[in-house]
């Protein structure tokens, strides 16, 4: 219960900051940066939360499970609009992954030359 | 006709979407080729539309079960940590590759659909699919897009990039085993990490590393959109 008593935490303190401090990045995400500064400082202890976390991402799909549910209300959309879906996901998944690949490929080689 | 209370009950989403859950990972244990999310919520949906049972009743409980996607993307900071111990001498070629990486993605994601004449609800789904689905339904969810929408077109990039991923890297000149994880969690999240962790353990260790950072540099890039889309909406 440590584990999961430290991420919600987390949780509620980035959710907070969200709305009270109107920072425009979603509270689970700011949750996600402070317990990463939590982690890395070493305020944290990795054992207090490695099973809880892992327990939690190997999980994930039942999660996030209801809200594709909630997409079958929007076959309409995704009937209409096919084209500009499929060209859109394979055009920015193919950019994305090349250019992420590419840049890490032309970095590292860039800096063995110099070792 | 069986009485509507019964479905208004959060036990009813709740329960229906953890034993489909847990019945589709069994199928999945047993054919791999099945994939666990389509039979959970292909098997949620033919209940609902089988017993008219209306979305809203089950969405009362499957509100709870999502709740936990907050917790989870916390959790996240997990793997961060544990591979960025193992990969930080090459720290400047991961967070330049990555945060270019995102930028790229989102910003042709929404382009793409703009220029395919898209609804502008289909470009602001579209725009954060990239990242990890917790994140990208935040995401969406701020934008004023669909988190339904944005839910689908991310799982259907993450079973992409897993499928053809791994080929096309290594065709186009992506051949080391970091710069692959790292574009594969960039580009495909959750599922393209469960796709190369098992190539080999520094592909999946980059591609988790990879795949919570690109949640973290998304949000920060889709900064800017929000402030725009506001100096717009009045």
């Amino acid at each position: 219960m440590r584990g999961l008593a430290i991420l919600l935490f987390f949780n509620f303190v980035g959710v907070f900051l969200h709305q009270w401090a109107r920072i425009p990045l979603p509270g689970s995400v700011l949750g996600l940066i402070l317990f990463a500064a939590g982690l890395f400082s070493g305020i944290i202890k990795l054992e207090w939360v490695e099973s809880t976390s892992h327990l939690l991402l190997r999980h994930m799909l039942l999660f996030f499970a209801p809200v594709v549910v909630g997409a079958m209300a929007l076959s309409g959309v995704l009937r209409q609009q096919w084209l500009s879906i499929t060209l859109a996901l394979v055009g920015s998944l193919l950019i994305g992954m090349l250019i992420t690949g590419w840049t890490a490929s032309a970095l590292m080689r860039g800096r063995d030359d110099q070792s | 006709m069986t009485s509507p209370d019964l479905f208004r009950n959060p036990l009813f989403g709740v329960s229906v979407t953890v034993i489909a859950y847990a019945l589709a990972s069994a199928v999945h244990r047993r054919f791999h080729w099945a994939h666990a999310l389509l039979l959970t919520c292909g098997g949620i949906i033919a209940l609902l539309l089988a017993g008219g049972i209306p979305y809203e009743s089950y969405k009362i409980g499957g509100d709870l079960i999502a709740f936990f996607l907050g917790p989870a993307t916390v959790a996240l900071a997990v793997p961060l940590y544990k591979q960025w111990k193992r990969i930080r001498s090459h720290a400047k070629a991961v967070l330049t590759s990555v945060a270019a990486g995102s930028i790229c993605g989102l910003a042709s994601a929404g382009l793409l659909v703009w220029f395919a004449g898209g609804t502008r609800l289909v470009i602001l789904s579209m725009m954060p699919k990239s990242v990890t689905t917790p994140i990208s339904i935040e995401l969406s969810r701020e934008l004023g897009g669909s988190p339904e929408l944005t839910a689908v077109l991310t799982v259907l990039a993450g079973l992409l990039g897993s499928v053809i991923g791994p080929a096309v890297l290594r065709r186009l000149g992506v051949r080391q085993d970091l710069a692959i994880g790292l574009a594969m969690g960039t580009s495909s999240h959750g599922i393209g990490t469960a796709r190369v962790v098992r190539e080999s353990e520094l592909q999946g260790g980059a591609s988790g590393l990879a795949m919570a950072l690109a949640g973290i540099f998304t949000s920060i890039w889709l900064m800017p959109v929000y402030w725009w889309l506001g100096a717009h909406a009045g």
